[in-house]
């Protein structure tokens, strides 16, 4: 038989760590520090008011850009939260998780050979997201030592003709980096110069232990030119709902309506009303969430570095990226030993980007007790494999 | 501050060395805080929640709405004095409504508490009325769900 596989879809490198998930699953009792969604359960308010509306019988489709209730609820939230104004009629859409939005977004902007610049270390879906929308991604590294900033000057000497947008990820998953204000005015620049568009994925912009996150589309003039993603699966532990949205100027969200409208027809109805009840009535149980987040993190990044494992001290999202280097092991052996021999789950570095190589993502989105048992693991191991 | 009172209150036997750790502060400073706390009475006590059932410990606990006539001068608090002295009280509050006080008796038995509502409560001269309801079952105490339900972790273990 030929190989029927589409010649794009095969161009994507299978995951190097596909083999340690694989493990993982058979294991019993992981302590994991590995998961990237929220340890809590969606609010109890928007999971029982989302029972209500299914016994009343919301079980069909909306409009494809999502019921007019989220849309407006969303464009005020934006305009409360950062002045922006956004027509709910025809600027924001409705997708399934920011993880449609973005292909949706990468879709309806490229064509055959544009380029897209991503930073990395970051999530794991943008290289193949702009691969399989027929795009060529552009990497720029991101440093440690610069705490995981993604510089102006940087973006600038990778663009080229074919440069058509630059994806922006902060707070940033795995880093747990979020971006100041500054570097982004700086990239805002860049990106008027070039005449270029910005992708934001802001999915973690609650998620921030300092300061405030500075939404992109604030920036001047960057309104316009800004696909804003973001959604509730991580601020209010709703990753299984699979919702979130976009907003943009109108040409880009109609184009984005128009593939969504064929391939994805709506959201979820059932979701859309968890939405709606998040967006209304979430915002103190979130802000505990925060919290507790918080306390977490300050924990671990400390824990870590008595360890020896150096720990950038992340302010973002529900992550820490401490780096390898002081042990004798790559990130990869590190994490199966680790696995194996002390049954604590984390994730090599290098799942997100080859710079990422001297590191392991520990997620905090773990309970305490959870998080310090698996503390004192990592530190025997240390001991077993220290340079 | 408030921060450590949260975390105190779930869990009283949280190390300051900890604390200090989760709310950026030093233990110094924490140990310090705590003690200020504890001589204000605004911490009040540490205890144990026990599930004494589990213990093998037979509580039976009724919630008594009670309705007094308030005393001049002193009003409701010389009451309520009267009766939360005895042990058996378990927890008492003044309330808004069709009845003034809420009290909450513990007893082994459930004779021993109507006992106690008969012959203490009632007798109290500014007592108008009782009722009493008695506790079947605990879902939920001092903020922690007692029942056994499925909380286990259902996430995948690993995801990006
Ligand atoms: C940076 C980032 N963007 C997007 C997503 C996907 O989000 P959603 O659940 O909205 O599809 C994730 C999930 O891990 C993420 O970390």
């Amino acid at each position: 038989m030929k190989n029927f596989i589409n010649k794009k879809v095969l161009e994507i490198p299978p995951s190097g760590i596909r083999r340690f998930f694989d493990i993982i699953a058979t294991m019993d009792e992981v302590i994991s520090l590995g998961v990237g969604e929220p340890d809590f359960d969606t609010p109890w308010h928007i999971r029982e008011s989302s029972i209500y509306y299914i016994e009343q019988g919301y079980t069909t489709y909306t409009s494809n850009s999502g019921l007019i209730e989220l849309r407006e609820t969303i464009s005020k939230k934006l305009f409360q939260e950062h002045y922006l104004e956004y027509n709910s009629q025809d600027q924001v859409l409705i997708t399934v998780g920011v993880s449609e939005g973005l292909d949706l977004a990468l879709r309806a902007i490229l064509n055959p050979g544009d380029e897209v610049i991503v930073h990395e270390p970051s999530y794991v879906s943008y290289k193949p997201c702009i691969i399989m929308a027929g795009g060529v991604p552009v990497v720029v590294e991101t440093k440690l030592d610069d705490d995981f900033q993604l510089r102006a000057e940087d973006v600038e000497k990778v663009i080229t003709k074919k440069t058509k947008a630059i994806l922006i990820s902060y707070p940033n998953n795995p880093t747990g980096a979020i971006i100041n204000k500054d570097n982004l005015t700086k990239i805002a620049k860049i990106v008027e110069k070039y005449d270029l568009l910005v992708i934001s994925d802001e999915i973690y912009g609650y998620l921030t232990y300092k300061g405030e996150h500075t939404c992109f589309a604030t920036l001047p003039g960057m309104k316009d030119r800004t696909i804003l993603l973001n959604g509730f699966s991580k601020a209010y532990a709703m990753t299984g709902w699979r919702i979130a949205y976009a907003a943009s100027n109108r040409d880009i969200i109609k184009a984005m309506t128009k593939i969504h409208q064929y391939t994805m027809l709506c959201a979820p109805i059932i979701s859309q009303k968890a939405a709606i009840e998040a967006l209304n009535n979430g915002y103190s149980y979130m802000k505990s969430m925060i919290e507790e987040y918080n306390q977490r993190r300050r924990l671990i990044i400390e824990s870590l570095n008595k360890i020896g494992l150096n720990c950038f001290k992340a302010l973002g999202a529900f992550y820490v990226f401490p780096s390898i280097e002081n042990t004798i092991l790559s990130d990869e052996e590190f994490a199966e030993k680790l696995l194996l021999e002390e049954k604590v789950a984390v994730v090599p570095g290098s799942a997100f980007g080859d710079c990422g190589r001297n590191f392991i993502r520990c997620s905090y989105a773990t309970s305490l007790n959870e998080i310090e048992e698996a503390l004192k693991r990592i530190q025997r191991f240390f001991e077993r494999y220290k340079k | 501050m408030k921060d450590i009172l949260k975390i105190l209150s779930r869990n009283g036997k949280e190390k300051p060395e900890k604390i200090a750790t989760m709310v950026g502060k030093t233990k110094d400073e924490i140990e310090k805080i705590i003690k200020e706390m504890e001589e204000k009475k605004v911490i009040i006590k540490y205890k144990a929640l026990i599930d004494w059932e589990k213990a093998g410990e037979d509580i039976v606990y009724a919630f008594i709405d009670v309705k007094v006539i308030p005393e001049r001068d002193v009003g409701f608090d010389a009451v309520a004095k009267r009766i939360y002295k005895y042990p058996e009280v378990h927890s008492m509050y003044l309330m808004s409504g069709s009845y003034d006080f809420s009290v909450v008796v513990a007893g082994k038995t459930m004779k021993e508490v109507a006992y106690f509502v008969a012959e203490r409560l009632a007798t109290i001269e500014q007592v108008q009325s009782t009722a009493t309801h008695f506790v079947l079952k605990t879902y939920k105490i001092d903020d922690e769900i007692v029942v056994s339900l499925e909380d286990k972790d259902k996430r995948l273990k690993v995801s990006y």
